[in-house]
């Protein structure tokens, strides 16, 4: 298994190269270090002679790739490529280009809020959902089955925006159940959390059991369940001892790559409850044009990625003994 | 669920059912248990309320942003929302009346507020009123007042030999430090001259990049000098570590880990002079009567050079914990806590000297209330809490359930909020009226227009045709209505660059521009020009019907770097506009980074623009039509590239002269020559209204002043009182869709029972 993991990083390596050379490329194509500097030094007052100065002070005043004015090793290293992208290879984020914060710090600082609801509203999420499509696969046929697809396809499709004004307006601000929006810290974090967890879940449950319920009925259908019936288990043992097993490989696939992903956060639900975390701190870096954080968090995109898809594999190992690391 | 339970309970032995059923008991138990610790937590009968139940009753004033500021270094912040908070931490040496208008500066830390002494080139003073070309150096001597304490701060702390405590800290010295605060010696130093010496020397720090400093390198004596000095430093600086460290040197990160911090100390700044230790001077190299403004900015706020140092260590930089985020300062408020994304609280400065409420104001403040706590000692909070709230929807149902103290208004809420009376006034609706919010509306010193690029050969120049296709355009723009549609109504119509509130605004009939608008002295109001004199307009330019003498349609681009929900509505009303007189109006929206490219490189006709007051002068809007100051050939902020010589010959004039009849002459000529020329649709002035609760005292806009929250008072116990009766839960809804949950499942429960029932029978 060691064997095989370590085969898979190295894999990874020319991937991660791959995608920085990428953002730098495309981040360049659309923003030039001079869009940069006028961004960042604002709207008043910004001098030539002062975006020449920003450039110079934050290391793009050279070249992308290739610096031709250098000689030896140099010419690769006196590069904005080099400067600023190699020491992520080694998770030095380095500082941010508006406000010149340590990155590094900030994502450790704004992964735990995103990591309070996200993970929460994932487990529940998925045990919920697991259990309605099982709910459902077991009454198939009967209405509760048909308004259960009607209600899934149904919540499936109204926007989570939808969701969340509903929900702040509904159990916030009429029925006053909930603050509307905020954080806070330690113990104070509970009452925050409920609402977007609450909200996070239904907003997501309609896919969730139409998928799950999907794989559920395709495994209910096979022999071996047929086998158990016969020999008299009971439905509930059938499917959750039986078809659920058997099921988990699609199952993993869905979960298990989502896993790492879980301390990004979520865009609109950490903006719309007020959440300090990272959910937003991308977004928040493109629309500054803020290469040091694009660059830190696409890195650590690709690098989670990898990560969720070596669990994956690991996982499956877990519940089919027939899957084998080679 | 049900339905799993019974099944997996049926074959079990009656025991272990019975143990079932006690364990189901318990869990209920516990959930009704963790139930009621988070309604404790959540503060009592509001489980809503989302602060915490030790902040019940307490003096703090909460309020928004909405933006996480990027700067809160007085050096460089540059921002309306960073002002907000730096305003009430930062002292500079003067500051504007809160309650008298027009605005008047005021001394803060400064005993009062001088007039600059003109000197010729033998050190001769020279009148007030001389011409500036025979100004050699204009100079401000400012005196503080003597007592000023700084807050409390660990940079202040001195160590066992009298020198600072914490000078060299080390990663181990910082580990469970988050905040200045958490540092447990801390320590204070009376406000020196040196102070606001230092303040002006760190501007011209490269590595602090402030945004001023090409204007201040203008006027302040050797600034420019320093500046270059301090560069070459740097840069020497940086030469020395590449040489040292080979091809393989990374600047970014060397800087990071080893921050450089450049010696201000190493060669002189003679345009600042130290006179004694409360007593400073800036010499300027010519007359610049509006530098007095900047003097009020927080800029200008002193910093000591303690604070700097102590926050350029390594180990604190590395834990984001800098200057640029834990100011320092003379003020009624201290940085408390600092999570820019999430809360930002001030508390209450200790060592605060003293001040008191106004004792004068303007006209009616009086009658308003505004002078009951005329002398009182301020600052009347405590804590000032700002919450990070990006979206509208929440923020505004938070102001409406009294957890938020103020509240500006949206688009979205404005309907909610406001009524437009049948004379045509903002006025609250019925459900803010029974809430006791009050509405506060003010003109902000703001213009926001439209322009044309006048170097362009269609819709630029100065010949008389030229001049009538603009004033047809701006007659079709009819920005009255746009100000309808668009900002709730929010908006006057400008008659010039200058706003309401600034010296050379003219109300009336006096002011009408008389290119766009008629005076109706019946009812005292313009009137806009009717479409048909556009028309007539657009003949007489050689366009009748929209069309050249060819007969082809005049076609002009539109630049603009729109976003968002109103951005289509607002293009289409524009080209609507403009078909009025048959032109056509090509779109052309762009990103921001294209949109600014357009602009300096001069690739455009037609433009959307505003600009804030920086400070209440004409000069500083009218600066903008200058020609020294065009965009393309100087990259100033003339983004319409404007130039009139008559127009700048009397600019020249006007911006050395006082607020007297004979400078409102010259900006009056101005004012005519720029009408004229139209090569601004002057646009509109926004009026901004914002809503207060009415446990929120000594309210009055002042869109000058940011150091303002030192004024306001609260009665903490009434709000306390009025959240808890607005915020009664209601429970019973949850009930009822529980029950209609369980009783909707229960036939097909009963239906897959009976079908069970009937397979085991068969």
């Amino acid at each position: 298994m060691l064997t095989y993991i370590i085969r898979r990083i190295l894999y990874a390596v020319p991937i991660i190269l791959g995608v920085n050379i990428l953002t730098a490329v495309l981040f360049f194509y659309v923003n030039t270090p001079d869009d940069m500097a006028r961004k960042i030094l604002g709207e008043k007052n910004v001098t030539p002679a002062a975006i020449e100065n920003w450039k110079r002070d934050h290391g793009y005043n050279l070249p992308a790739f290739l610096n031709a004015g250098e000689k030896g090793t140099a010419k690769l290293t006196q590069t904005v490529f080099f400067q600023k992208s190699v020491p992520l290879l080694w998770f030095d984020f380095g500082r941010s280009d508006r406000n010149n914060i340590d990155i590094g710090n900030e994502i450790r600082h704004r992964m735990w809020p995103s990591l309070a609801i996200s993970v929460p509203m994932f487990v529940i999420g998925v045990v919920i959902d697991l259990f309605l499509a099982m709910m459902l696969a077991y009454y198939r046929g009967t209405y509760l089955d048909l308004w259960g697809l009607f209600l899934g396809v149904a919540m499936m499709s109204v926007s989570t925006l939808f969701y969340i004004i509903g929900g702040q307006y509904f159990l916030g601000k009429v029925l006053k159940l909930f603050p509307v929006s905020g954080y806070d810290t330690g113990l104070y974090s509970a009452k925050f959390i409920i609402l977007p967890v609450v909200i996070g879940i239904i907003s997501t449950v309609g896919s969730g059991v139409r998928f799950y319920r999907t794989v559920f009925l395709e495994e209910i259908n096979k022999d071996y369940i047929r086998t158990a019936r016969a020999k008299g288990l009971s439905e509930g043992k059938v499917l959750f001892k039986h078809a659920l097993k058997n099921a988990m490989i699609p199952v993993l696939t869905n979960v298990v790559v989502s896993i790492p992903f879980l301390f990004y956060g979520s865009l609109i639900m950490e903006t719309f409850f007020a959440i300090p975390g990272l959910g937003n701190f991308t977004i928040e870096a493109i629309q500054a044009q803020d290469f040091a954080i694009v660059r830190s968090m696409v890195y650590l995109g690709s690098i989670l990625y990898i990560v969720g898809l070596i669990l994956t594999d690991i996982s499956y190992t877990l519940v089919d003994p027939r899957v084998r690391f080679e | 669920m049900s339905r799993f339970v019974l099944h997996f309970t049926k074959k079990a032995p009656p025991g272990a059912q019975r143990g079932t059923k006690v364990k189901t008991v318990i869990k209920a138990r516990f959930a009704l248990l963790c139930v009621l610790l988070l309604w404790a937590f959540s503060g009592g009968c509001t489980p809503n309320n989302p602060y915490r139940p030790s902040e019940s009753g307490a003096n703090t004033f909460y309020t928004t942003f909405v933006e996480t500021p990027k700067h809160l270094d007085p050096a460089r912040s540059y921002s309306s929302d960073e002002y907000d908070i730096i305003a009430q931490i930062y002292e500079p040496p003067f500051q504007y009346h809160y309650l008298i208008r027009p605005y008047t500066l005021a001394p803060l830390t400064a005993e009062g507020v001088p007039g600059p002494v003109y000197l010729d080139k033998s050190g001769r003073k020279l009148p007030e009123d001389v011409m500036p070309e025979k100004v050699w150096r204009a100079v401000y001597e400012i005196k503080i007042k003597s007592g000023i304490k700084y807050q409390l701060h660990p940079a202040f702390a001195k160590g066992a030999g009298g020198g600072a405590a914490y000078s060299s800290l080390t990663e181990a010295d910082v580990k469970n430090v988050k905040t200045p605060a958490d540092f447990p010696v801390k320590g204070t130093r009376e406000l020196k001259s040196d102070d606001y010496i230092y303040e002006i020397k760190r501007m011209a720090d490269p590595l602090v990049e402030s945004p001023i400093l090409s204007i201040l390198e203008k006027y302040v004596l050797g600034l420019k000098e320093y500046a270059d000095g301090l560069r070459a430093d740097l840069e020497a600086v940086r030469k020395e570590r590449r040489a040292k460290a080979g091809p393989g040197y990374n600047q970014t990160v060397d800087e990071k880990e080893n921050p450089i911090a450049l010696d201000y100390g190493k060669r002189a700044l003679p345009g600042v002079e130290k006179v004694d230790g409360h007593t400073y001077r800036i010499i300027l190299k010519t007359k610049y009567p509006q530098f007095i403004y900047w003097l009020a900015m927080p800029f200008f706020s002193p910093v000591p050079e303690e604070a700097d140092a102590f926050y350029k260590q390594g180990a604190l930089a590395d834990r984001n914990i800098t200057l640029d985020r834990f100011p320092v300062g003379t003020g009624p408020y201290m940085m408390d806590s600092f999570d820019p994304n999430m809360e930002i609280s001030l508390a209450r400065n200790r060592d605060f000297h003293h001040e008191a409420y106004p004792i004068a104001g303007e006209k009616g403040d009086r009658e308003n209330g505004l002078l009951d706590d005329a002398g009182k000692t301020l600052p009347f909070i405590d804590r000032i809490v700002f919450k990070l709230e990006k979206e509208a929807i929440p923020r505004w149902n938070k102001f409406l359930q009294g957890y938020f103290d103020n509240s500006g208004i949206t688009s979205d809420s404005f309907d909610q909020a406001v009524a437009i009376s049948s004379a045509g006034k903002p006025e609250l609706t019925d459900a803010m009226r029974e809430k006791g919010i009050s509405l506060i509306t003010s003109v902000r010193p703001s213009t926001y227009y439209s322009g044309f690029n006048m170097l362009d050969d269609a819709v630029g120049g100065y010949a008389p045709e030229k001049q009538k296709l603009r004033q047809a355009i701006s007659i079709a723009l009819d920005y009255e209505e746009f100000i309808e549609i668009f900002n709730n109504g929010r908006g006057i119509p400008a008659m010039s660059a200058i706003p309401p509130g600034i010296f050379g605004y003219i109300e009336g009939g006096e002011g009408v521009n008389r290119y766009v608008y008629t005076w109706d002295g019946l009812r005292k109001k313009p009137e806009r020009r009717d479409i048909e004199y556009a028309r007539k307009l657009m003949a007489e330019a050689g366009y009748p019907g929209g069309r050249d003498r060819e007969g082809r349609p005049l076609a002009i681009t539109f630049d603009n770097p729109w976003v968002g929900a109103d951005s289509t509505p607002m293009i289409n009303w524009y080209i609507k506009k403009f078909k009025l007189l048959g032109i056509q109006l090509e779109n052309r929206t762009t990103d921001y980074n294209r949109f600014q490219e357009k602009m300096l490189k001069g690739n455009f006709q037609f433009f959307s623009w505003g600009w804030n007051a920086d400070y209440p002068d004409p000069e500083n809007f009218f600066f903008l039509l200058t020609g020294t100051n065009s965009k393309v050939r100087f990259q100033g902020e003339n983004v319409a590239n404007y130039s009139n010589p008559e127009f700048d010959r009397l600019f020249k004039i006007m911006e050395n002269m006082e607020n007297s009849p004979a400078r409102l002459k010259v900006i009056k000529e101005m004012t005519e020559i720029a009408r004229k020329d139209s090569p601004w649709v002057w646009g509109y002035h926004p009026v901004a209204f914002g809503l207060f609760h009415k446990w929120v005292g000594n309210v009055k806009s002042n869109a000058m002043a940011n150091n303002t929250m030192k004024y306001i008072k609260l009665d903490a116990k009434k709000r306390e009182a009025l959240r808890k009766e607005w915020n009664r839960p209601d429970l019973w809804p949850v009930a009822i869709v529980f029950a209609i949950l369980v009783i909707g499942s229960l036939p097909a429960i009963f239906a897959v029972r009976r079908k069970r029932r009937g397979k085991r029978v068969a």
